[in-house]
């Protein structure tokens, strides 16, 4: 079994609370965990490591590592375990590499990650990842399709979970998970691809107005 | 309108096999028709296959399964239609195609039959245009795989009878269907959403962002969807992604629903999903989805 170091540089999105990854963290070990808000700024390059994994929000992996005309890779990957704004994180992390990551310390992070009981989707430093990156766009034509009357949100979100199989409708999904959240996830994403169909939509843009005045902010 | 009893069902596809299959379990008797023998052929094993399999679940007693055979049969010829109460046609996306369809099938079918359409992305209103039986044709939209969806987005045309409607409206819950009111607009619900995103997965794919397994395996794992998006799309059949996609997009023009260069380059080399054995994934038998 690979033995890994965790290094806890604030609140973590992905490990909000105890979880079989923690709880099987040593005290040292050949991979490095950096997990928590503050994971990028805290990444600092170190060879000797099988591993080091650091915990990405919106952010591209080649924040913490920097990019170099496409050559860039070394032994350090991204991860994220996906996660709807306030709903519990899934079982399912995006573990992030680049043009030349080193394979074995992918397999080597991929193998700490599924002994955890976590599955596990490998795929390249692009801003949203997989999940985001094809999700946004479709709770955007939800909300923008409610916006237009063309549907009840409850009849889309019954047609999309008879029709397709759906365990919940975008529009309950994104009510239960925090409207503000689709924003901040999608404002991101509008900045690095800025194509319309990740401009945050009208109702998320409200939601967030508001979570902002309530919070004083 | 007089009662449904026969049911016509043109085009016996992945799709058109599939709402056959829940007539027939439903105790109507079904025609199915289709221009190609080997596709009629087919659907015939792939029926018997089904049924068979339901048996074994315990979802159909032995009995019933016999009796939806044999209530179940096929042509090539499209006047063999003429005794059906509705027929539902499940040809490929292409309008002046189904309007031809309904065009013969006018001069075939009495003046009760209600013409039906399994369109996903046009419109009724369009389909029904100039078949001389406007008032007699409604959207009926399964979703696949049709034998095991119980979804159908119904969608009235501009000329669609309230009668007619409500036949048909009727008849699909009488085949256990749940029924949902969507307006003639381009995709209905459905499509709306699915097509473009389908298309954002095969771009995704293309752009080197993750391999197919990886973002089905994060669909289902993250979002707990039953099926991948790309396991999705072979059951759908890549070649009718792109007619989605001509059809969507010549109504829309949306960027998104625009057939991205790897899906045409994956039709253009035969990898249809699984009708040809081969699309994102590979297969090695064409047993019909579920049973």
């Amino acid at each position: 079994m690979v033995r890994y170091v965790i290094v806890d540089t604030g609140a973590s999105r992905s490990f909000p609370g105890p979880h079989p990854f923690l709880e099987r963290a040593s005290a040292d070990g050949t991979v490095t965990v950096l997990l928590g808000a503050g994971a990028v700024a805290a990444y600092r390059p170190d060879p000797s490591k099988a591993a080091i994994l650091v915990e990405l929000g919106t952010e591209c992996l080649g924040e913490a590592t920097g990019e170099n005309a496409g050559l860039e890779g070394s032994n350090t990957v991204g991860f994220a375990r996906f996660r709807l704004g306030d709903g519990d994180p899934s079982d399912l992390v995006e573990l992030v590499r680049q043009p030349a990551t080193d394979p074995a310390s992918v397999e080597v992070a991929r193998a700490i990650l599924e002994e955890a009981g976590l599955q596990v989707s490998v795929c390249s430093d692009f801003a949203g990842r997989i999940l985001d990156r094809l999700i946004r766009p479709y709770y955007n034509e939800a909300l923008t399709r409610l916006d237009e009357g063309l549907a009840s949100a409850a009849d889309m979100d019954l047609t999309v979970k008879l029709g397709l199989g759906y365990p919940e409708g975008p529009i309950e999904l994104l009510e239960r998970t925090g409207l503000h959240h689709h924003h901040d996830v999608t404002k991101a994403l509008f900045e690095t691809y800025g194509t319309r169909h990740y401009a945050p939509a009208r109702r998320a843009v409200v939601a967030k107005r508001r979570a902002e005045r309530e919070a004083g902010e | 309108m007089s009662e449904i009893r026969t049911v016509g069902v043109c085009g016996a596809g992945t799709m058109g096999s599939g709402i056959a299959i829940v007539a027939a379990r439903a105790g109507y008797r079904v025609v199915l028709y289709d221009t190609h023998e080997e596709s009629l052929e087919r659907a015939r094993r792939q029926t018997e296959g089904f049924f068979g399999k339901s048996v074994e679940r315990g979802k159909l007693t032995r009995e019933q399964a016999d009796a939806a055979l044999a209530a179940s049969s096929s042509t090539s010829f499209l006047a063999d239609l003429a005794e059906c109460d509705i027929v539902i046609e499940a040809v490929f996306e292409n309008l002046e195609v189904k309007r031809a369809l309904f065009g013969q099938l006018d001069e075939i079918c009495p003046d009760r039959t209600i013409f039906a359409s399994n369109t996903s992305t046009l419109s009724i209103t369009e389909i029904a245009s100039g078949c001389g039986r406007e008032d007699r044709v409604v959207g009926m939209h399964f979703c696949l795989p049709a034998q095991l969806m119980k979804l159908v987005e119904m969608s009235p045309g501009l000329n669609t009878s309230e009668d007619t409607f409500k036949a048909a409206w009727a008849f699909c819950e009488a085949m256990g269907q749940r029924p949902v009111k969507t307006k003639d607009t381009p995709g209905f619900v459905l499509n709306y959403f699915l097509v473009p995103f389908n298309n954002d997965v095969i771009r995704l794919i293309e752009a080197g962002v993750a391999e197919p397994a990886d973002v089905d395996r994060a669909i289902k794992a993250g979002l707990g969807y039953k099926m991948g998006p790309c396991e999705l799309l072979d059951l759908i059949g890549l070649d009718t992604q792109v007619l989605l996609c001509e059809a969507f997009y010549g109504v829309t023009h949306d960027p998104r629903c625009a057939a991205p260069p790897l899906l045409k380059r994956m039709v253009a080399a035969g990898h249809l999903g699984r009708k040809s054995g081969r699309g994102f994934f590979t297969y090695d038998r064409d047993a019909m989805y579920g049973g």
